[in-house]
């Protein structure tokens, strides 16, 4: 069990190192979701496999495709035939999918494990952790609710499009209006003519 | 496990503002993650409903982060953190 949490932990660090050293956005997305797959198998072998689900679902499903619009969005452009090309050779998605055949080794590994005793390893199950949530922490969970919402009004404030800077903007566009055919080809238009 | 932490901290330096919004991802999946072998270490749940808050609070940053992001790509063609050093309204 601990051979497996240093070796997750091991995945994870080397993977975020290769993450952060990436040229391209989406090679970095790529190994940073392994890495996140890393430390969710910690929290499995720590005894929170509740929160390792969660840490899947929310960081590596919600928030890395989070990453991965805004990364689509900005880069959209000249460069996406040459993109998508170079993301097909095997050199760039081979080496996070063997970190991840490593991680799912490791997984089956403690999956089998897992009916030996625990010894004095306390699994937390979703139940405790619910019970302390709504229990003691109940303030903790209003006011991450209070955080949630405001980010949502915040992101959507700072995102939105106001008419005189769209105006602008398609002002600043070499092309004719592109009309209602959505930001990323706006937003790709108007790389180009920033460059050009 | 705090190594873990530390040696995620050092890789903040990085130009390009999307890779500096990931480096604070990995910051908070560290402490994250000393807050989770905390809890392990002492047998309690707290330290797991820490995780949650910080999970959250990841969630909401990100969001608000990546509407920053393109709001300046709209003014200013890259993404280069050097190029936000003029402000102006």
């Amino acid at each position: 069990m601990l051979i497996a949490f240093y070796i997750a932990s091991a995945i994870a660090v080397l993977a975020t190192i290769i993450a952060i050293t990436r040229r391209h956005a989406v090679h970095a997305l790529l190994y940073l979701i392994v890495s996140l797959l890393g430390v969710a198998i910690d929290f499995f072998v720590i005894g929170a496999p509740f929160l390792a689900a969660l840490e899947l679902i929310i960081y590596a499903g919600a928030i890395m495709v989070l990453f991965l619009f805004v990364v689509m969005m900005l880069n959209i452009g000249e460069h996406a035939t040459e993109v998508e090309t170079a993301s097909l050779k095997p050199g760039v998605w081979g080496w996070p999918s063997a970190l991840g055949v490593v991680l799912i080794a490791e997984l089956i590994y403690v999956a089998a494990h897992a009916s030996a005793p625990p010894g004095p390893m306390h699994v937390v199950s979703a139940k405790e952790i619910g019970i302390s949530l709504f229990g003691p922490y109940a303030i903790g969970v209003e006011l991450a609710s209070l955080l949630l919402t405001s980010g949502l009004v915040g992101a959507y404030h700072l995102g939105r499009r106001t008419s005189r800077e769209e105006e602008r903007n398609d002002a600043g566009t070499v092309g004719t209006r592109i009309g209602s055919s959505g930001d990323l080809v706006r937003s790709g238009s108007g790389r180009t003519s920033y460059t050009a | 496990m705090i190594l873990f932490a530390v040696g995620l901290v050092g890789l903040l330096t990085r130009r390009n503002l999307i890779f500096t919004l990931m480096s604070i991802e990995v910051m908070l999946n560290a402490s994250g993650l000393a807050f989770v072998a905390g809890s392990y270490k002492w047998g309690r749940v707290d330290g797991q409903i820490m995780f949650l808050f910080i999970l959250a609070m990841a969630a909401a940053e990100v969001s608000v982060g990546l509407a920053l992001f393109l709001q300046f790509h709209r003014t200013q063609p890259t993404l280069d953190s050097d190029a936000a050093s003029e402000m102006r309204g």
